[in-house]
């Protein structure tokens, strides 16, 4: 097993394999030792290792190692390791099973030294994750995995378009830098666009990730959405496009946030935000930017699946989730209360938590490099942030008006798995430079000068302040029990009212012709199959009539056989 | 369910004292992060940073506008709790088995432990 060669996502699908057929203790085992061994491993594997062989006479690099993809082989390993501690009390195959094959297929994706590879496992991650929505195995949850799975399936089918074409022009499948230059960059760059949520494009995040089961939704959280940021920062970094984009998707989502009900739901939102500040740096492109892109990507893993699993803890043990029947929690749960406050301190990027040494790198290079405005609106979004997954979410839950709900903590190995992500979301605050030797790029930033830790803690304490004024003047908006409409109301509410009397008329048109090709059909029938004596087929006929229709058709046969 | 708490030990916040105190030190450190601003000297990198408390007012009136223009959209965006569940489940005909109360849901271990 120990040499360099064997790709990373092997050691998950056999796994996943033995997970199958075992049970209980034994079962849990796996579940655990698998990310470990694997990461282990990994952790042997040089940069620059490669593994190839030939297909079709396509050069498959299933297995290629550098710098960038080793550090989301790392985080990925870890957010392995923490999603099955989070998820060990669950008994559900289905869940357990796909969990590690969602991982396994998120890391063969960013070891994928080729298009095809990366397609293969670019499917793989829809269809495996799937079972992690379905698996709450409510009705709502079924259909939304449906409508999750249709629009993964089509970002990968974008992708293989892309592929075909890029293949042809370029005479190579390499996973590289591509750019925005031709039809077959464009799709790719819109397949990316679709698993990374870009504004439009996002909504099955919003809409699948806070119906999966408690535990599923951290696993979703860790994965999808970074497999796109990587591959966006392989292929397209220094895309001005992306700037315009990221600073979109940083800014719309936490309006949305703010008036959600369901705190999952409050989490998806955000979590398009953060992946918007990770965009804005791979659409500058420098070896800052790109440095502070990633390593974002590295630290919102952990945060913010610290923050899904406090609220996914929160379900598991009240089975409510929403902002307007929870409260009062901290009561009864105060130590998943504190470790929510410490993830929402992470994301928040409050100074000594993770998010201050990775976001301010995305936003010292839009200063740097002329995009003023942008980080004026990054400004905005990062106090935003605070505001409704630094506040929001604890206070809803754990504070705000007692909602009665009497609970207990959650079982130890939820506690654990919390536990694990925020003493890293403190230790990478705490010394980033660990962090940082993980990077592509060496660029000597210091996140701990004193402007940047002044001005950062000014805002949030002003934007905290913004919250209590707010409050007290009764003008914050009150949770209430209600759904709001974004861009799946087009294809949930608008295009079904359009297109089901469109097709009630296709459908009752093409009855109507069909009732009466059949009326016909029946009336011959009826004719041919009446056995009364005067019935066509019953009739007596003459032998010699039967001998005169013989001759005729030999005589018409001998005629037409003359020509 | 008052009677109940009656009975029940008093919590941290259930005393408004301890939110009040809890504010003050909100306020004590705003106050304390502004009046740093005459001892620490930020680098300026854009020209609004110039502005004496460019943080503290960006912060603050970034937040007001957020939850204002939220509160606003609420206006056109909200619909009912069930406004997508009446569309969907009409296609989708309810499967036979029944659904969990509310004290079933209480107990815990709502992830559908098979």
């Amino acid at each position: 097993m120990w040499m360099p060669e064997l790709p990373a996502f092997v050691p998950f699908f056999i796994g996943a394999l033995i997970a199958l057929v075992t049970t209980g203790k034994v079962r849990q085992a796996v579940l655990l030792i698998t990310p470990v061994l694997s990461g282990l491993h990994l952790l042997t594997v040089p940069v620059g290792t490669v593994l190839s062989f030939s297909f079709l006479n396509f050069e498959l690099e299933v297995f290629e190692v550098d710098k960038l993809s080793l550090l989301f082989g790392y985080i990925f390993h870890i957010a392995a390791f923490i999603c099955m501690l989070f998820a060990l009390h669950v008994k559900d195959t289905l869940q357990q099973v796909s969990g590690l094959l969602y991982a396994g297929s998120a890391i063969g994706a960013v070891f994928a030294g080729d298009l095809i590879t990366l397609f293969i496992f670019w499917e793989l991650l829809a269809v495996t994750s799937v079972f992690l929505i379905w698996a709450r195995r409510t009705e709502r949850a079924y259909i939304a995995g449906l409508r999750y799975l249709i629009i993964q399936v089509l970002s990968g089918v974008v992708l293989l378009v892309g592929i075909v074409f890029y293949a042809y022009k370029h005479q190579s499948i390499n996973f590289e830098f591509i750019g925005l230059n031709d039809t077959a960059s464009w799709l790719i760059f819109i397949a990316f666009g679709i698993k990374c949520a870009f504004p439009m494009l996002h909504n099955w995040l919003t809409d699948a990730y806070p119906e999966a089961t408690p535990t599923g939704t951290v696993f979703l959280s860790a994965f999808t959405t970074k497999v796109a940021v990587y591959a966006l920062a392989r292929a397209y970094p220094g895309t001005e496009l992306l700037v315009y984009i990221g600073v979109i998707m940083a800014c719309f989502p936490i309006f949305f946030a703010v008036i959600e009900n369901d705190l999952r739901r409050v989490l998806a939102y955000s979590m398009i935000n953060q992946i918007g500040f990770m965009v804005v740096g791979i659409g500058i492109g420098t070896a800052l930017a790109v440095n502070g892109a990633v390593s974002h990507a590295f630290n919102d893993i952990l945060f913010k699946g610290l923050l899904f699993m406090s609220m996914g803890a929160v379900l598991h043990m009240t089975g409510k989730i929403d902002g307007s029947r929870l409260g009062g929690l901290y009561k009864t749960m105060p130590k998943t209360a504190i470790l929510c406050m410490v993830g929402a301190a992470s994301i928040s990027a409050f100074p000594l938590f993770s998010g201050f040494v990775s976001k301010s790198m995305v936003m010292s290079a839009a200063l740097n490099n002329g995009y003023g405005w942008a980080w004026l609106l990054l400004l905005f979004s990062a106090a935003g942030v605070f505001h409704h997954a630094g506040i929001k979410i604890p206070y809803f839950a754990f504070f705000a008006h007692d909602s009665g709900i009497r609970t207990s903590e959650p079982p130890k190995n939820m506690l654990f798995a919390m536990s694990i992500a925020a003493v890293l979301c403190v230790a990478i605050g705490v010394y980033p430079q660990a962090l940082y030797s993980l990077l592509p790029f060496d660029t000597g930033y210091n996140p701990y000068d004193a402007t940047h830790v002044l001005t950062q803690t000014q805002l949030l304490f002003f934007s905290a302040l913004a919250f209590v004024w707010l409050n007290l003047k009764n003008m914050y908006p009150p949770e209430l029990p209600s759904v709001n409409l974004d861009i799946d109301w087009f294809y949930r509410r608008l295009f079904p009212a359009i297109l089901t009397p469109f097709f009630s008329l296709f459908w009752s048109i093409d009855r109507a012709v069909r009732g009466v090709f059949m009326r016909g059909v029946n009336g011959l029938l009826g004719v041919i199959s009446r056995h009364e004596p005067d019935g066509i087929l019953s009739r007596t006929q003459l032998s010699g009539s039967m001998v005169i229709w013989v001759s005729i058709l030999l005589a018409v046969f001998l005629i037409l056989s003359f020509w | 369910m008052d009677k109940q708490n009656a009975n029940e030990k008093q919590y941290l916040f259930d005393n408004p004292k301890n939110v009040k105190r809890l504010l003050y030190i909100v306020y004590a450190c705003c106050a304390v992060l502004v009046l740093l601003e005459f001892v620490i000297h930020r680098h300026i990198y854009h020209s609004w940073e110039e502005l004496f408390g460019f943080y503290p007012i960006y912060g603050f009136v970034g937040c007001v506008v957020l939850v204002l223009v939220a509160k606003w959209m609420r206006t056109f965006l909200m619909r009912d709790e069930d406004y997508y569940d009446k569309l969907e489940s009409k296609q989708h005909p309810k499967p036979a088995n029944k659904k969990q109360t509310e004290a079933e849901q209480a107990q815990g271990g709502n992830d559908v432990d098979a």
